[in-house]
């Protein structure tokens, strides 16, 4: 089965779909370039989060470099959000500029709230059609008025307001973030509350506005997923970073570019993948933890230097955060198409690694974990964030800090005449030979990605190759991962599979189904190579039938699990590519209709 | 490393390693081998301080025939691989070995850059105007008319000038050796491991087997009529004019280096990850 493109709105919102656990407020805030319509977003969710709530923005925006549409997706609740909902409570258009061409991204219905400015002419059709209220509020004049005060401190005032963001979370999120003269904030203060006005005034029905707790827990993060991935790059051991700036990936770069340079690393700009790859592989090689990250393109080109870091047995972390494909494709838009490549995708047969965060929090423990793995295991792991992820904000809770770290094995060295000659790629039961470190005395060798022996001399034998072959996949199958290779939930005999980005959405709407009466099985598959198929039969033990969901066209994952395991019933695929992300109601919809179909026989006596 | 510290003064015999070579009889390639670890014992840094990084081709084959730490990659990114490891890890010594395919064709692009981001390794060019690993292809420094059997006829297409391309990018500094003249090159890669910044040393190192014409070049190397000079467009100049026979340093820049960023502490992580929580 495959889920088509949501009608034009009203879209899912509008069905009739069983309400989440707990009540959430979908907000976006957008408007042409220069509106400010980002920075408004932002400064919500911190609020909302110094108000107690958790959160989710996701950024949208046009082609264009500088100056284009652009909308603020939040999603506000009492809980941790990973995905937004089906529709908007409410769109608030700074201006009405290019705005249709969000209409799919910003589902609207009947309950809905539709805010723009009485002079910015009249809403798109599109968006009039919605069956949202309208309301047409003098924003740019107040905020004119108001001391040439920024028209995007009256929204983030309105929508505050609406969602249930008290003032006084509003005011400390502004002064927090105020990198301009105390003289220029006074005015932008006075245009965030004339925005609470305007909503407090608004007449007729509105969405009910959350609750926030009377006390807001301490230690919350709020961060993106490309920040989480670095910074668990950082928990992880990295010390060096190569890499060539590429959509969505740049600002996990530009986060660890400082954040290396103060724990005494570094970052390297290269001149284009095949160098990056090379030089974090000359890095680790000198012992140093390395990672690059990049998307599609760039994973593509890296491919031959995956490939080595494979043979050669020298760790290092690529991490994909992955666009829409194939080619230059969609590159500010979310996909999780790479998959089969990442699996897949090296000439020969060179096991590695490949893991998935599920979540923006994820994205900073899976990281961590995929260094820990390639350091511990002498091999090249991909990790599949996406831009979802990756450009996404969210509150979370204070990540975990690891136990103690997987490292990697080293040779000693010897000083005296009479040293054993050392074997770099000596056949060991574990497939895992201790590595040594340029500058240790009595065990230097030559890394090749040549086949070799045990001492890593080239060899074409086949006793050679097939020893070496055998020795690089043993390491990765005999490895004890432990229960992170998957989030595994609930024991229902239908089992719907997933990973990445998707988890949230497919999470929620399984939720969902069991307030309809449906039970299903969560499984989200964080290690997806070596994939463990014992463990994953274990995990589907009782199963009748399986759901495979993701984000792409060709259905990837199912495709992999399809060639690796036998799994249970007929084995269906839900999947759709992006830009536009998997919604839980539509899921729900799906899983609920997908559940009637395999329903158990009843037995008739 | 200061030599009065050493036990015994280390000689050209402890750098180089007893696997034989793959190289057909004859073949410059040898020599260059000699010329490196004479070098390295000119320098007097332990093997295991060295590490010496190629790509694909037969001269990239030379790490393993030494005593130091040794990286055989994949084509083209020698560079790439030694200058990760040289930014990683100052402390070591890294020298990079390759042929003209693997440097100035599919590698060109990182050959540039390397020259261009200046840091400090050396860079060492075996250039035999020919394809050998791959049984006689023309490239990037082979003669527009030489016939080989994939370019019938020749290229048709100039050859590409590397000490020109160097200076233009940036090399602080640029050499040409000769196989046959194993001190005299032995010489130009210690000064061009000592030079600070990314040296770049091409030795013309004749290939006998597809390219046997080149057991003439013995008969007009010389050295270079003029000394060199720290002015990159006046040896660029002379490089341009030149017949590609001269031999010595051409060029000594002063650029500074890369610089070395690694091991400076200055926070923990606890304190970057402070910017998160709210």
């Amino acid at each position: 089965m495959s889920l088509s493109p949501p009608p034009p709105s009203p879209g899912p919102a509008a069905r009739a779909v069983p309400v989440a656990p707990a009540r959430t407020f979908s907000v976006a805030i957008a408007g042409s370039g220069g509106a400010g319509v980002m920075t408004a977003g932002t400064l919500l969710l911190d609020a909302a989060a110094r108000a107690g709530l958790y959160g989710l923005m996701v950024r949208t925006s046009g082609p264009q470099i500088r100056g284009g549409e652009a909308a603020a997706l939040l999603r506000l609740g009492p809980q941790p959000v990973a995905t937004l909902d089906d529709g908007f409570d409410l769109l608030l258009a700074i201006d009405w500029q290019n705005l249709h061409r969000f209409a799919d991204e910003i589902p609207l219905a009947d309950g809905s709230l539709l805010v723009g400015d009485v002079d910015a002419g009249e809403a798109p059709e599109v968006l009039r059609r919605s069956g949202a209220r309208l309301h047409a509020l003098a924003l740019k004049k107040t905020a004119k008025a108001s001391g040439g005060a920024w028209v995007n401190m009256i929204a983030l005032g309105l929508a505050g307001t609406l969602a249930g963001v008290p003032l006084a979370a509003l005011e400390t999120a502004l002064r927090a973030s105020w990198k301009r003269s105390t003289e220029s904030l006074a005015p932008n203060l006075a245009a965030l509350r004339q925005g609470v006005e305007m909503a407090h005034g608004l007449p007729g029905e509105r969405p009910p506005p959350l609750v926030p707790p009377p006390h807001a827990p301490a230690g919350r993060w709020l961060i993106s997923g490309n920040e989480a991935a670095g910074c668990g790059a950082l928990r992880g051991g990295v010390r060096f970073v190569a890499a060539y700036p590429i959509t969505p990936a740049t600002e996990l770069l530009e986060w660890m570019a400082p954040a290396l340079a103060q724990v005494g690393g570094t970052l390297l700009q290269a001149e284009d993948e095949l160098a990056s790859v090379n030089m974090i592989i000359g890095a680790s090689y000198g012992g140093v933890p390395s990672l690059t990250a990049t998307a599609g393109p760039g994973l593509a080109l890296m491919a031959e230097g995956i490939g080595l870091a494979v043979a050669a047995e020298v760790p290092i972390v690529v991490v994909d955060v992955m666009r829409g494909g194939p080619s230059t494709g969609i590159p500010a838009k979310s996909e999780q198409s790479d998959l089969s490549f990442a699996v897949d995708g090296l000439h020969g047969d060179a096991p590695r690694l490949v893991l998935a965060p599920s979540s923006i929090a994820d994205c900073l423990t899976t990281t961590e974990w995929a260094v820990q793995l390639a350091e511990a295991l002498q091999a090249p792991a991909i990790v599949l964030s996406d831009q979802f992820m990756g450009q996404s904000r969210a509150v979370i809770d204070r990540p975990a800090q690891a136990a103690e770290a997987a490292r990697r094995l080293t040779a000693p060295g010897s000083a005296g005449p009479q040293a054993p000659a050392y074997h770099r790629y000596l056949d060991t039961p574990s497939g895992i030979s201790p590595m040594a470190v340029p500058g240790t005395p009595g065990t230097v060798y030559t890394a090749d990605g040549l086949e070799h022996t045990e001492r890593g001399i080239p060899s074409s034998q086949a006793t050679d190759h097939r020893k070496q072959l055998d020795k690089r996949l043993r390491k990765l199958q005999q490895h004890a991962y432990g229960p992170r290779w998957a989030d595994i939930e609930g024991d229902a005999d239908l089992a719907v599979i997933t990973f990445g980005s998707t988890t949230g959405a497919v999470r929620e709407a399984v939720a969902r189904a069991a307030t309809q009466g449906v039970a299903l099985r969560l499984l989200s598959l964080r290690l997806l190579a070596p994939l463990r198929i014992d463990a994953l039969a274990q995990a589907l033990q009782g199963v009748r039938q399986v759901l495979v969901v993701e984000q792409n066209h060709g259905g990837q994952l199912l495709r992999y699990l399809r060639s690796r395991a036998d799994l249970p019933g007929r084995a269906t695929g839900l999947h759709r590519p992006g830009p536009l992300p998997l919604r839980p109601g539509e899921l729900c919809a799906a899983f609920v209709d997908w559940a009637a179909a395999h329903a158990p026989q009843e037995v008739h006596a | 490393m200061n030599d009065t510290t050493l036990e015994a003064r280390l000689s050209a015999a402890d750098y180089k390693s007893d696997y034989k070579p793959i190289w057909c009889p004859g073949c410059g390639d040898y020599t260059v081998l000699s010329s490196l670890t004479k070098a390295l014992a000119m320098i007097q840094r332990p093997p295991h301080e060295v590490a010496v990084v190629s790509g694909i081709g037969c001269s990239s084959r030379i790490p393993a025939y030494t005593t130091c730490y040794g990286f055989h990659g994949v084509h083209g990114r020698s560079l790439a691989a030694a200058t990760g490891l040289k930014v990683a890890r100052p402390d070591l010594t890294v020298v990079v070995t390759g042929g003209d395919g693997d440097g100035y064709s599919i590698g060109g692009n990182h050959f540039m850059h390397a020259c261009r981001r200046n840091v400090d390794m050396t860079y060492i060019v075996m250039d035999n105007h020919v394809y050998g690993m791959t049984k006689g292809q023309a490239s990037p420094t082979t003669e527009p008319d030489w016939d080989n059997k994939l370019s019938p006829g020749g290229t048709g297409i100039r050859a590409f000038n590397p000490l020109v391309i160097a200076l233009a990018s940036g090399a602080n500094f640029v050499a040409r050796g000769f196989s046959g003249d194993p001190n005299g090159t032995a010489e130009l890669i210690a000064q061009a491991i000592r030079h600070p910044g990314f040296s770049f040393v091409e030795i013309l190192s004749p290939c006998i087997t597809f390219r046997p014409e080149q057991k003439q070049w013995k008969e007009v190397v010389r050295p270079a009529p003029v000394h060199p000079t720290d002015d990159p467009g006046l040896a660029a100049r002379r490089l341009m004019t030149d017949d590609g026979f001269n031999l010595g340093v051409l060029h000594a820049g002063s650029r500074n280096p890369y610089p070395a960023r690694m091991g400076q502490a200055a926070a923990s992580l606890a304190d970057l990850e402070s910017e998160f929580e709210l």
